[in-house]
């Protein structure tokens, strides 16, 4: 790995998740490369929900830290592969447990979709970010943001977010 | 392989007028979880639409832009289903928005998002590299979509006489205007000729079980359909779009090109 593409990485780790300041955006599976172009550095971010405002935040974070790091830098956005929650670290989803939020299940990439909606299973098993307990219930798909969920502890009566299997 | 430019409106202007009219809910939802369930549907559809959008205008050139083909065409260019564009009630009832009915709102969703999670699956496999990446984000989306709505037409269908009977109605008033879904229009036609689009009619097994499946778990029964098939996606609207579009594109129109 090139000096310059050492130092890209180096210089965009602490970005986080305007969203969730305590994941960053390497360990959200956000962003993707870093590549040494003849004029600096090329940087691929993937895009999380298609509607996700954050977005838009994260790319001017980036092109922001590289100018004050003095890198010259062009950002780009790419859709496929198509961002999924498996690509989130399990550090991530530890910081992201100890933040509040309970990380998100495997998905289920091998099931058609007419299997899925069929089928509709029971919501995933999540854990209580608070106290462990997986006595939780879904009150609803949708919460504070469209990736996640709002649950409910039935042992300690705490809502919490659920980061949903995408 | 390029997508004709008509199908990908016709994709990008679905969830733009879904996403439009759902988030009239913003504020007034019936419940607090609903109310934030919709506007996350919404902005999920509005940001399927917009990646739709730049391809084609990428597609287009010429200095079409997303905000040109949202905010700047009229009624007949959009290429929408009919369904998508009809306010929160049944027929002959006002505009106010104590008039809305959820019921409305939650069958519109679910009709729609049996059919999207079968158009998204069958676009990941697109000749179109471009759309295919679209679709494989959007699926992913759809499937929740869908088990939301569906969540509720069996809360609605078995709850209460009052919900049964008012999802009923939606069920009733909404089903003819699927009826679109199933006539090929020219892009579509030509979509699917390269290899780009999906064939509709082939769908329609699948959507019939799934919708049959969940109308039966909710206590309510189909509608026979009646001669009327909508002409929405040809760009042939009810009088309803209008208004939809006249709110939506109010701002950008009387300060066009303006940034803040």
């Amino acid at each position: 790995m090139s000096t310059l593409v050492e130092r890209t990485w180096a210089t965009l780790a602490p970005l986080t998740d305007p969203e969730i300041p305590v994941v960053s955006l390497r360990e959200l599976g956000i962003l993707r490369e870093v590549a040494e172009t003849a004029d600096g550095v090329e940087v691929v971010i993937t895009p999380t929900y298609t509607g996700c405002p954050a977005m838009g935040q994260i790319e001017d974070d980036v092109k922001a830290c590289l100018a004050q790091a003095g890198i010259s830098a062009r950002v780009v956005t790419r859709l496929a592969p198509a961002w999924t929650t498996d690509w989130m670290s399990d550090t991530a989803k530890e910081k992201l447990r100890a933040y509040g939020i309970a990380p998100p299940g495997a998905t289920r990439p091998a099931e058609s979709v007419v299997q899925f909606v069929r089928r509709r299973p029971p919501p995933d098993e999540v854990a209580c970010p608070r106290c462990g307990s997986i006595h939780t219930v879904v009150s609803s798909q949708f919460g504070s943001t469209a990736c996640k969920a709002l649950y409910k502890c039935l042992d300690c009566q705490e809502p919490f977010d659920y980061f949903k299997p995408y | 392989m390029n997508a004709p430019v008509d199908y990908l409106l016709h994709l990008a202007d679905n969830a733009v007028v879904l996403g439009q009219r759902n988030a009239e809910w913003c504020g007034h939802g019936p419940i607090l979880e609903e109310d934030i369930a919709l506007a996350n549907v919404s902005l999920d559809h509005i940001g399927q639409a917009r990646l739709l959008y730049q391809l084609a205008a990428a597609r287009m050139g010429g200095g079409a832009s997303e905000d040109s083909l949202a905010y700047f065409r009229d009624e007949t260019a959009f290429r929408n289903y009919t369904l998508l564009e009809l306010p929160h009630h049944g027929p002959l009832v006002g505009y106010a928005a104590s008039d809305r009915d959820y019921a409305v709102t939650i069958v519109r969703n679910f009709f729609y998002g049996a059919l999207m999670v079968l158009v998204w699956d069958a676009l990941t496999r697109s000749a179109d590299a471009d759309l295919a990446a679209i679709a494989a984000k959007s699926l992913k989306e759809a499937r929740y979509h869908l088990h939301h709505a569906a969540d509720w037409v069996v809360r609605l269908g078995d709850g209460t006489d009052e919900s049964h009977a008012r999802a009923q109605a939606a069920v009733d008033h909404l089903f003819r205007y699927t009826e679109e879904f199933w006539l090929p229009s020219p892009a579509e036609t030509e979509a699917v000729a390269s290899g780009i689009g999906v064939d509709v009619v082939s769908l329609r097994a699948a959507w019939d079980a799934l919708v049959d499946e969940t109308l039966a778990e909710a206590t309510l029964s189909r509608p026979a359909v009646r001669g009327y098939v909508p002409e929405g996606k040809l760009g042939r609207h009810s009088e309803h779009l209008g208004y939809l579009l006249g709110e939506m594109q109010g701002l950008a129109r009387a300060h066009p090109g303006a940034t803040w």
